[in-house]
């Protein structure tokens, strides 16, 4: 018998500005002003900030951290599609979107600095705290939105952000076939930067996309141009539709890529030719949202300039602020260790306050 | 002899033994070109090229896993976990393949595997970088747990767990990896699994300690012996499983007094497993309780706080004063 075909599939790339600004004015969103302002507001704050923390690093005045740089786009577009009753579960490349969501600069600079306080969000927030085992969040995202489904919370959806690295755990394919499966609303943003530390995309998967991997669990996939804000915004906000109207799971790759070093403890020139990210800084997302800003008429060199300085301020005065704080509960990891109180926890929190004790009387002595 | 830092010691038995055995592969996340995160694999990938110094993609189980498989048909892998705390994600094959096929197959099949991960605190590091988990492997009966101190005995421990028949979990203290040089022998050196060191001999007191806790717990020894004028024996584990019980048991006898340094949390781990032996074997010879100095029962602090939680030379000392007085 021949062999018959039963099923063919394909996978769509979708990009509404390209990398020379221009737009297809067929797919462009219908966003306001005040929405467009907004996440390229966010974009120019997310660089800044990036900025403004590697000198800190460097000088030792915050620990290691994941830069943004060249994925704001990939970032704030999903996350301007979404609501505050939305789930937004991040690893630890999203600070843009968490910034969007009502994180300070405060928080993520006392984060960074090695303190939980830096995790605090209002008790509404459905924002999650940094994952850093990579895909470990993802299964989380699943479990949000089964339960939303459970609940009836019929406008509320799980994103989900990982790297391209982070499509070769178990656990990243293990939670798109419970989605799959419980139709969950759930949308997996895959922020595919070509590289997970020195290992490059081709050497994660020899899958011609990553979208792609979506068909194996009959969930829709497209890939998208990840530096174009526009495009970014209008897959997560169809895929929330869909999510939305119990039509189950999406998966979403952005392509784009990590301009700067993986973490502020990696060296990229060990492993990838200056060329390849020299040709991705004509990428972009930044320049080529505001030239779109610009055509459109609703931005413009002055008010560039204002924001600018405003954001140079506002980073500022949130390193003063994150500078003068310095007391510090030194038990608190014990006020956390559990729910209620125990004898045990208890004991070790009177040895550890009188050991901190002794610490500081014997440094007064050997000041003196 | 050349003086080295752990991560050249640690590079030159990998070196050694790749060159020596061509069943010796090296696999993991970033291994090759980039030399790993910390560079214990540098050089290895333009010398052996990628087929023996294997660039992964993304997936601790799978790389413990198929390494699992090359040992089983006769290679000799040396995986790397990023960092400890990404170890989880193979414990299942850890627990339920590596540390079993031994007995399950009485000895037809056997898993010659080192897995190496750098593994403490007190680098200024994000959460998941800090732990030290030694108890959790050291739980699973089947598992050689390895823990250095130094450059020197860290190569001879990895030169041995390479060539050891069954799975060894290689504790790297990262906060060793660049503190200090030792001479290190250009020659091959191995030291014994399974056999702890005495760093140095004395008669009033034995401090046990491993990993990164040997250098304040040394310092704390000097200075407690300069102070009251006592000799303090200090005995380096370097392994966890199967541990040198009697050494330490041999140790109390004679000084009758001991005081047990430990990184991780108190409770299940290393130092109540030493005071569990000692209970058994050297009850009648104390003198004092046997005391811990430890980490508390908390989730490891992310690093504002860390320093205050991990054992420092202050409360070494401090544990080590109170026995002697007791
Ligand atoms: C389970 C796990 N293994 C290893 C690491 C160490 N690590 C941190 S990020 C990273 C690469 C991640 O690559 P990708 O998923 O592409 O995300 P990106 O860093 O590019 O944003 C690795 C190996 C980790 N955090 N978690
Ligand atoms: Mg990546």
């Amino acid at each position: 018998m021949p062999l018959q075909e039963i099923d063919n599939f394909s996978i769509s790339y979708l990009q509404i500005l390209d990398e020379h600004g221009n737009l297809d004015d067929e797919l462009e969103p219908q966003l306001s002003d005040d929405e467009l302002v907004r996440v390229y507001r966010s974009m120019v704050l997310a660089r800044e900030a990036d900025k403004r923390m590697l000198m800190l690093q460097r000088q030792g005045r915050i620990g290691t951290f994941a830069p943004c740089t060249g994925q704001e786009a990939a970032v704030c577009g999903p996350t301007l599609a979404m609501t505050k009753k939305d789930w937004f579960v991040c690893s630890f490349r999203e600070m843009p979107g968490r910034l969007m969501r009502g994180e300070t600069l405060l928080q993520v600079f006392l984060f960074y600095n090695g303190y939980e306080e830096g995790n605090t969000m209002p008790p509404s927030s459905r924002t999650l705290p940094i994952a850093i085992p990579v895909s470990s969040q993802i299964p989380h995202a699943v479990g949000i939105a089964y339960a939303m489904k459970y609940r009836g919370e019929k406008d509320s959806a799980a994103v989900v952000f990982f790297g391209d690295g982070g499509t070769s755990q178990g656990d990243f394919h293990e939670a798109l076939n419970f989605a799959s499966l419980w139709q969950a609303p759930v949308v997996f943003i895959c922020q595919n930067n070509h590289w997970a530390i020195s290992i490059p995309r081709n050497k994660q998967s020899r899958s011609k996309t990553l979208a792609q991997k979506a068909i194996a669990y009959d969930m829709p996939g497209i890939q998208v141009d990840g530096n174009d804000v526009l495009a970014m915004y209008k897959a997560t906000r169809e895929a929330l539709d869909r999510a939305h109207a119990g039509d189950g799971p999406t998966l979403i790759e952005a392509v784009t890529y990590r301009l700067s070093m993986h973490t502020t403890a990696d060296d990229p020139k060990k492993y990838r030719p200056e060329e390849e990210v020299q040709e991705w800084w004509k990428r972009d997302p930044v320049p080529r949202f505001r030239l779109y800003l610009e055509r459109k008429n609703i931005w413009n060199a002055a008010l560039q300039e204002d924001m600018e300085t405003e954001i140079k301020s506002e980073v500022d005065a949130a390193v003063k602020e994150f500078e003068q704080i310095t007391d510090f509960k030194p038990d608190a990891p014990f006020d956390y260790i559990f729910g209620s109180e125990h004898a045990e926890i208890e004991e070790q929190r009177a040895e550890f306050l009188a050991a901190s004790e002794a610490r500081l009387l014997n440094k007064e002595a050997a000041d003196a | 002899m050349p003086k080295m830092n752990m991560v050249q010691a640690l590079n030159l038995a990998l070196d050694q033994e790749m060159s020596a055995d061509d069943s010796v592969v090296v696999i993991g996340e970033d291994v090759g070109v980039d030399g790993g995160v910390f560079r214990v694999t540098d050089g290895l990938y333009d010398k052996y090229g990628e087929e023996r110094v294997i660039d992964t993609p993304l997936a601790e189980s799978t790389i413990y896993g198929s390494a699992i498989g090359m040992a089983l048909a006769g290679l000799r892998p040396v995986a790397e976990m990023q960092f400890s705390g990404f170890a989880y994600f193979m414990l299942a094959q850890l627990e339920s393949h590596a540390s079993r096929f031994r007995s399950r197959t009485q000895g037809l099949w056997t898993v010659p595997l080192v897995v190496r991960m750098p593994y403490g605190g007190a680098v200024r590091a994000l959460e998941h970088h800090s732990e030290s988990r030694e108890a959790t492997f050291a739980h699973f009966p089947g598992v050689k747990v390895v823990i250095p101190s130094s450059p020197r005995n860290a190569r001879a421990l990895l030169t041995a767990s390479i060539r050891d028949p069954d799975p060894v979990v290689f504790m790297e203290p990262k906060r060793s990896y660049r503190a200090f040089r030792e001479e290190v022998p250009e020659a091959e050196e191995t030291l014994e699994i399974g056999t702890a060191q005495v760093v140095q001999e004395g008669g009033d007191l034995t401090v046990v300690a491993w990993g990164a806790m040997i250098r304040p717990t040394l310092q704390a020894v000097v200075q407690v012996q300069e102070k009251r004028g006592v000799s303090i024996e200090l005995i380096d584990l370097l392994t966890i499983a199967p541990m040198d019980g009697n050494r330490i048991v041999r140790s109390v006898e004679k000084t009758g007094r001991c005081v047990i340094v430990q990184e991780a949390p108190r409770s299940f781990g290393v130092a109540s497993e030493i005071i569990a032996r000692l209970n058994d074997k050297a009850l009648l010879s104390l003198e004092a309780p046997v005391k811990r100095v430890t980490n508390y029962d908390v989730v490891t602090p992310y690093f504002g706080r860390e320093l205050m939680y991990i054992p420092d030379v202050e409360r070494i000392s401090g544990a080590i004063e109170e026995t002697l007085d007791f």
